[in-house]
């Protein structure tokens, strides 16, 4: 897929630190053109979802606020090291990505 | 300068396909799409935003949620930002700002494997507050943090 995006997640001794970026151009829909003076239509990530184990651990709701190839960060409890890791997006206009890393 | 043509290129038909996939009904949208919470997102004043996210409850302030994001941002179109809180169950994290076109941008529903800290970047259209939500045991808190844009991020 062109789309890519990246993970990191490792044990940082108290919990798992994850920190992903997704490569997605996060249109809002209101910017216009500058050589045909027409707006871009929007294109942004609405929903991405982070699973432990196939587990939900996070559900991110995004609106074209966020900024173009967004960042994430966050920590959980409960994995351990060589766990799966994987977060996975859709955006508006139907397109979907997704990845997975083994917490090191 | 050539490489990256390629690269634009490639992702550009890429795109392309995947489109005709998309409309082909080949990759239906995941279930979970319904669930995006559109009114929400899509309202234009920060208290149409906010009811439609989290009903009619109006969040209280708390000293318990810490907004973290730069004093100055030189560029509206990329303002970190950290929330954390020490709050106890929470449930979920929204960031707002109540000067862009779309005053939501960004809310996360956490569970209890997560720590409340969540790290991501948003727009901002110009200098105000960025303020955030948590929902913690059922109750809404509220915390901001005031950034100076010097260049707003939302184009148009």
């Amino acid at each position: 897929m062109a789309r890519k995006m990246k993970i990191r997640a490792w044990d940082n001794g108290k919990s798992t630190s994850i920190k992903a970026i997704i490569f997605h151009p996060m249109e809002t829909g209101l910017r216009k053109d500058k050589k045909t003076g027409k707006k871009i239509p929007g294109h942004y990530i609405t929903e991405v979802n982070c699973e432990h184990n196939g587990k939900n651990i996070l559900t991110c709701l995004w609106g074209p606020g966020v900024s173009k190839n967004p960042f994430l960060a966050f920590n959980f409890k409960g994995a351990k090291k060589g766990d799966s890791v994987k977060i996975s997006w859709v955006d508006n206009q139907g397109g979907k990505g997704g990845s997975e890393a083994k917490i090191s | 300068m050539d490489t990256t043509r390629r690269i634009i290129l490639k992702a550009t038909m890429a795109a392309g396909t995947l489109a005709v996939a998309a409309g082909a009904n080949l990759l239906t949208p995941s279930t979970v799409l319904a669930a995006w919470p559109a009114k929400a997102f899509n309202a234009k004043k920060m208290d149409v935003a906010m009811d439609a996210m989290t009903g009619k409850g109006r969040p209280v302030a708390s000293s318990d949620i810490k907004v973290e994001a730069p004093d100055i941002a030189e560029n509206g179109a990329v303002v970190s930002v950290k929330v954390t809180s020490t709050l106890p169950k929470i449930e979920s994290i929204s960031v707002y700002v109540g000067v862009n076109a779309f005053p939501l941008c960004s809310s996360y529903v956490l569970s209890n494997q997560m720590e409340a800290t969540i790290s991501g970047r948003i727009k901002m259209a110009k200098t105000a507050d960025i303020v955030a939500v948590v929902k913690s045991n059922g109750k809404l808190y509220t915390a901001k943090k005031g950034v100076k844009v010097t260049l707003g991020g939302c184009g148009g």
